[in-house]
């Protein structure tokens, strides 16, 4: 989700996405960077991403990733479903704000 | 489908994966390297960083993988294991399925080359021979051309019979097999020259007006050598000149499936060959067989109907001859329904046993894999327990049974290849081009094919109950053993009846043996043994007339001058020789000749005097002929008993009494001798009568040579004694010798096929009873070992060990013989229409079945005992 999401700001290719969502998580997220590329993989598979051979802006030969259509499909019900489950989350936690809501 | 597309694009997508993984190590190190680390410490901290990259290469490369297809190959690979464990069932089921599938393969091909097969002509299926009335369904050539040129069903109607001629290229004469055809056959099938030209109808002009030949392919290329320059040369057929005007193609075999013929000709030159004209002859009916494409959208019944109706009028226009019968319509290629109705009931009579082995064979290798199971329990247990899925385990048996049954289905079929073809080639009548063309084809691949699958999973799916209703728990606990063998269980139904369809197999095959050999040696009316044939067409030396029968006599005066022959004579067709002569015959007292009033249609020998005798024929009464029976003398014939009884009401006189031929003539009877076997062994008393060569003259001559004494000389001598008597009278005369006995082989060739055939099964049939028994017994002396090891420990006897391990199988072995023995017996009253004498009410064949299962029984269970015998107490309890 993290990864379609990034995409869908902006293509990328592996490490730049690495990088990205590094930064964008404020350095919480500590994970192989490696373990990016199954489920790269898997989006690929599942015609959510598409992926090009070009080169950088550093002029290095990379492989671009891109959100396809049906990707931004599954990255929008995706987000709503993990919101309204964040949501359910938020008001087992506290239940006082959602009695005051 | 895209995973299909995946599927070949994988080896890419794990390039570029492998590729980019390494850019990204490389532009991290990089990276690093800019923040001031040394290149090697770089490399460290991006390889860090990144996790390992083998691992999450692979986890990368599953997401592409077909998870169904990698966990079947898995399954293969522990299948494979699984069966080397166990080397000594593989091989014992492979080759039992290899049996029983090869058995399928072998008569489904023959089954697919004479019956499913059409002939090897454009447009096979709306090809329809024509059969008039219930005899031999051929027509005379007079009625052919009506038929041609009346119907309106058909787009053309060919006619064609088989022949023999003295073939002279120049070099050699020799004796060929070809067809007397219509103008218009080729045209008719469409069938296109090889070389050359074919004739036509345009090339008809009356008698002897198309003095044409076309040479079979095979013909052309073993006896011209492929010489293109053949077409145009001219060729003696029976001394009469011929033109080669072309060479069929090679596929085209002839429109008989049993007969491939060496040159075509046309049937308006047949008296050249025959010495005697047919083409007006409206009576000599059962002489061309007319086969026809039907017009489209004529449907067979329509044809059927038309055909009638011409039935009808050519009864009305010629009542002495013609007969009213109906016409019917048959597939071509085996004489009509002649010959290919019992070659179709017999044929599916073997492929349903065939199929009873596969399915014994199944039965056999389900009861061994149900032991196997049992076995296995133990670990399918575990497995449930673990939480495999059912059908996941379900697969991974099938796979294995599957596997069996592959491998056993093509080494069946690699056999079954080898067996065809060399049916194909293989000649089973002397003297005549008869063969079985069952070369196998696509077809024979797929039906075995499926075959092996289908009995794969048969005899995989019979464990799978007994696994699946066992409670997991209980076995993990207490192990497999604990409930076996004290209940009646699907395996012991399974084991009975296979061993009743065994049983059947050797009871029907013990019953054709029998009929075989007892029709070897039964009474055929004359005495075959010992005596030697040399036959020969006088025609085709160019022998007509009145020179036939003074040639006829100095060859039986010459032959008779060898030392050791007693006697010689000379018949125009031995009986259950290649070919017989019919016709009928009407009382005196008969004035209106017409086919309906016949008093009875008899079997027609033209014989020399010294015939009954050098046949060892008994004559009953009256006397033998003399060569006073000549042109001049009051037309005599012998007679034999049935026909005594068909034309004068009792078996034993009629000596002195006259009848009629088919032409009328007053004929008086002379003498009376005992019945025979005339068309073939199975016949019911067939009428015959004789007629002395003098009065009945004819150019095909066999020689019937008696030497003195019971066996005296070798027969390969006095044939070559008789060969240069013979060439010293004439030197171009076409000869050929051989015992009575090898002439016989013709007639014996059904009865001889279905022998062969069913003794193979039987065969087969015994060998899977055996390996079924054995495996059984096996199974239960190893599962039961450590008791019996007990019982020895314990004093027990040899014969109370033996019956303790092997009573349950042997009880199971007499009651599954005894079932297969009341089914076989039914089974034979089929096979009785088939094999002479085939009855299955014969102390011979009762014994020989009960001691065949007696020593399947001993023999399958002799290895099990041994081993039970064996058991060695101390170290079996020393085991666990």
């Amino acid at each position: 989700m993290m990864i379609l999401e990034s995409l869908r700001r902006q293509p990328a290719h592996g490490y730049a996405l690495v990088q990205h969502i590094h930064q964008r998580s404020n350095n919480l997220l500590q994970v192989e960077e490696g373990s990016l590329y199954p489920a790269l993989q898997r989006l690929l598979k599942g015609r959510l991403v598409k992926a090009e051979w070009g080169v950088s802006a550093t002029n290095r030969r990379v492989r671009t990733y891109e959100i396809t259509p049906a990707g931004l499909h599954h990255l929008e019900a995706e987000i709503s479903s993990f919101e309204r489950m964040f949501e359910g989350i938020a008001l087992v936690l506290n239940p006082g704000e959602s009695t005051a809501n | 489908m895209s995973w299909i597309t995946d599927l070949f694009r994988r080896r890419a997508i794990y390039n570029d994966l492998a590729e980019e993984m390494r850019l990204h190590l490389e532009e991290r190190a990089e990276q690093l390297m800019r923040e001031g680390l040394s290149r090697h410490q770089a490399e460290q901290a991006a390889r860090r960083a990144f996790g390992n990259r083998t691992v999450l290469e692979e986890r990368s490369r599953e997401v592409w993988q077909w998870p169904t297809l990698e966990s079947i190959w898995a399954d293969v690979r522990f299948a494979l294991r699984q069966l080397r464990r166990s080397p000594g069932f593989t091989v014992t089921a492979v080759l039992t399925l290899a049996l029983a599938i090869g058995a399928n393969a072998v008569v489904f091909g023959m089954m697919n080359a004479l019956i499913l097969r059409p002939l090897n002509v454009p447009q096979a299926a709306s090809l329809y021979a024509i059969e008039h009335g219930s005899d031999y369904g051929y027509q005379s050539y007079p009625d052919y051309l009506d038929l041609r040129d009346r119907n309106r069903s058909f787009q053309s109607l060919a006619a064609f019979t088989a022949t023999q001629a003295g073939l002279d290229t120049g070099k050699d004469a020799s004796r060929v097999f070809g067809y007397q055809t219509s103008g218009n056959y080729f045209d008719t099938l469409g069938i296109q020259p090889y070389l050359g030209r074919f004739f036509h109808s345009s090339d008809e002009r009356g008698i002897d007006s198309a003095p044409y030949v076309v040479l079979s392919y095979a013909y052309w290329h073993s006896h011209f050598q492929d010489d293109r320059n053949a077409v145009g040369r001219t060729v003696q057929l029976n001394k009469h000149p011929f033109t080669v005007v072309g060479v069929a193609p090679p596929e085209f075999r002839g429109t008989l499936l049993l007969l491939s013929p060496d040159f075509f000709m046309p049937a308006v030159n047949q008296e050249q060959l025959d010495g005697q004209n047919f083409l007006n002859a409206r009576g000599a009916r059962g002489i061309l067989e007319v086969i026809g494409h039907l017009k489209p959208g004529v449907s067979p019944a329509q044809a059927v109907d038309d055909l009638n109706s011409i039935g009808s009028y050519l009864a009305n226009t010629y009542p002495k001859i013609d007969s009213l019968k109906s016409y019917t319509l048959a597939r071509p290629g085996l004489y009509g329904d002649m010959v290919g109705r019992p070659a179709r009931a017999f044929l599916a009579g073997l492929m349903l046993l065939a199929g009873l082995i596969l399915l014994a064979a199944c039965a056999n290798l389900g009861s061994l894999f149900a032991a196997r199971a049992a076995d296995r329990s133990r670990e399918v247990a575990l497995r449930l327990a673990l939480g495999s899925r059912r059908i996941r385990i379900l697969r991974q048996l099938l796979t294995e049974s599957v596997l069996l049954s592959l491998a056993g289905g093509t080494l069946g079929l690699v056999a079954s290849v080898v067996l065809l073809h060399r049916l194909s080639v293989w000649q089973p009548i002397p003297r005549l081009p008869v063969n079985v063309p069952v070369s196998p084809d696509v077809r024979v691949y797929l039906v075995a094919l499926a075959l092996a699958l289908a009995s794969g999973l048969l005899f995989g799916i019979v464990p799978v109950r007994q696994l699946f209703r066992a409670n997991p728990y209980e076995i993990v606990k207490s192990g497999a053993s604990a409930s076996f063998g004290r209940r009646l269980t699907v395996r012991d139904l399974l084991l009975v009846l296979q061993i009743a369809i065994c049983a059947v197999l050797v009871t029907s095959s013990i019953v054709a043996v029998r009929g075989l050999v007892r029709s070897l040696h039964s009474n055929f009316g004359f005495e075959p043994h010992n005596a030697i044939l040399a036959d020969t067409d006088l025609k085709m030396a160019g022998y007509t007339g009145d020179r036939v029968p003074a040639m006829q006599r100095r060859m039986i005066e010459a032959v008779e001058t060898i030392p050791g022959v007693a006697q010689v004579a000379s018949a125009n067709s031995t009986p259950l020789g290649g070919v017989q002569v019919k016709s009928a015959v009407f009382k005196d007292e008969t004035r209106d000749l017409r086919q309906s009033n016949a008093a009875a249609s008899t079997f027609l020998y033209d014989v020399s005097p010294n015939y009954f005798q050098a046949a060892g024929t008994s004559l009953l009464a009256g006397r033998p002929f003399s060569w006073r029976d000549d042109g001049n003398a009051p037309r005599v014939a012998v007679v034999n008993r049935e026909f005594a009884r068909e034309v004068f009401g009792s078996s034993t006189n009629g000596v002195g009494g006259y009848f009629r031929a088919s032409d009328g003539t007053r004929i008086q009877v002379v003498g009376l001798v005992e019945d025979g076997k005339y068309m073939s062994l199975t016949e019911d008393p067939q009428a015959a009568m004789f007629f002395p060569m003098l009065q009945s003259p004819s150019s095909q001559t066999f020689l019937l040579v008696r030497p003195k004494g019971d066996s005296s000389g070798d027969p390969q001598q006095l044939a070559a004694a008789i060969r240069i008597k013979l060439r010293d009278l004439d030197q171009e005369i076409p000869l050929e010798t051989e015992t009575w006995i090898d002439d016989l082989d013709g007639a014996m060739f059904p009865a001889r096929w279905a022998t062969v055939s069913l003794g193979v099964l039987g065969i087969m049939g015994a060998l899977v009873a055996i390996t079924g028994i054995f495996g059984m017994a096996a199974y239960s002396v190893s599962k039961r070992l450590r008791e019996l090891g007990i019982r020895i420990a314990l004093g027990a006897k040899p014969t109370e060990v033996l019956q303790a391990a092997l009573g349950r199988p042997l009880k199971l072995l007499a009651i599954g013989s005894a079932a297969g023995l009341l089914l076989g017996i039914l089974a034979t009253k089929v096979l009785a229409f088939i094999v002479y004498q085939a009855t299955p009410r014969d102390p011979f064949v009762l014994a020989g079945v009960v001691l065949a299962t007696l020593l399947l029984g001993l023999v399958a269970t002799w290895i099990p005992a041994q081993r039970a015998l064996s058991a060695d107490p101390l170290v079996l309890l020393r085991e666990d």
